[in-house]
């Protein structure tokens, strides 16, 4: 039994099969992170004036990710071009490149997932209010340790970006002093709710898409001894797929670490 | 016994044509073409946070997230058409794209509507 349209393009499409797949499937993707995008403009237009947060993001962290994003895509591409032209050998080295891209963004951003995750927001008994990363939290101790500072009012945590150079010391905050505390998850507030979950779920596109790369890259590969042409397809959905996954990166880079 | 048809059970008219013939492919031209891309989209993400730090005393959140939007929009312009090859594909696809840019539409129309829809004897602070 032979499947059909895997290699020639269907008469009535002018695709193969799997090609028309993948759009279809792209499709139902930009109409799931449409659906997020949508709930982040109707969160933040419906926010008080001065309460949507502005630099809580690490900056350098995310143009690094918006780079290595960038270059996985060329090398995408250049893992089919090298298979379009029959050079196998450069399509291994392509395709570890967007491998190795790929490993890279997941590891950066699980660092600032546990930046986040460590950053606690402390209100204490008097009004005040410690704001900060975690140095010490040891149930044994009646303190906690955090490097940071005090403000009188949560609205001057929101707006970073026009406070330069905010002095951090090393505070200890009594036990009995403290009246609330929490970390920086997606619990938070709406901020970090669209932020993990977005991307959260993008993050889980990369690593799916990098199980595949992964997979066509190892054993995958006998297909190309089999039928060369047929495992060039893949190699052109599976791309088809990291673009998209870019695509979606360029506009959240700019919603979540920008504006 | 299975209900997978070959090429030929279709029996279509035109015999469908092998992908690689539509557009010959030259390694070298395709790497330039590539490291512009890239230059684009750096360019981009530099033009991005260039305009995320313009003044707030002349420029609102609500300017620079147009100015910043429009850029990312222009990026993403470049790779869908140069790297997933939007700007040469088959008709198919630009059918798909079509609906699926009628439906975001409608989703984000009906986010907008939303907002100012709300339960009657709403008292808002």
């Amino acid at each position: 039994m032979e499947i059909p349209y895997t290699v020639e393009a269907r008469p009535d499409t002018g695709l193969y099969n799997a090609k028309l797949g993948i759009w279809l499937f792209l499709a139902s993707e930009v109409m799931l992170f449409g659906g997020l995008f949508s709930a982040y403009v109707l969160l933040r237009v419906g926010a008080d004036p001065g309460m949507w947060p502005h630099g809580w993001q690490n900056l350098t962290l995310g143009t690094i990710n918006t780079i290595v994003l960038a270059l996985s895509a060329i090398t995408t591409l250049m893992a089919w071009v090298a298979c379009k032209v029959r050079d196998f050998g450069k399509f291994k080295f392509f395709h570890a490149c967007t491998l190795l891209c790929a490993l890279t963004f997941l590891c950066i951003k699980l660092v600032e997932y546990h930046e986040h995750l460590n950053h606690y927001e402390i209100h204490l008994t008097d009004g005040r209010i410690a704001d900060g990363d975690m140095e010490q939290n040891n149930a044994s101790d009646n303190f906690v340790t955090i490097k940071g500072r005090y403000v009188t009012d949560e609205t001057q945590l929101y707006d970073l970006r026009s406070q330069k150079d905010i002095p951090e010391n090393e505070i200890q905050i009594p036990r009995s002093q403290i009246a609330d505390m929490q970390n920086y998850g997606p619990w938070h507030n709406d901020y970090l709710a669209l932020y993990f979950t977005l991307t959260g779920l993008h993050a889980m596109h990369i690593l799916g898409g990098s199980i595949v790369i992964g997979y066509l890259w190892g054993p995958g590969r006998k297909l190309w001894k089999k039928d060369p042409e047929r495992f060039t397809n893949r190699i052109e959905v599976s791309g088809l797929f990291w673009h998209f996954v870019d695509l979606v990166w360029i506009f959240l880079f700019p919603v979540l670490y920008l504006t | 016994m299975s209900e997978l048809k070959t090429a030929e059970q279709h029996n279509a008219p035109i015999v469908g044509h092998r992908e690689s013939h539509e557009h010959p492919v030259e390694f070298g031209s395709y790497l330039r073409r590539c490291g512009m891309v890239l230059a684009v989209v750096l360019g981009a993400v530099a033009l991005m946070i260039w305009a995320s730090y313009l003044p707030q005393d002349h420029f609102s959140w609500a300017k620079k997230i147009c100015i910043i939007l429009g850029i990312a929009t222009c990026n993403a312009f470049v790779v869908a058409g140069f790297l997933m090859h939007l700007i040469s594909e088959k008709k198919m696809v630009y059918t798909i794209l079509g609906f699926t840019v009628t439906f975001v539409i409608g989703l984000f129309a009906l986010t907008l509507y939303a907002m100012n829809d709300f339960p009657r004897n709403t008292v808002i602070h």
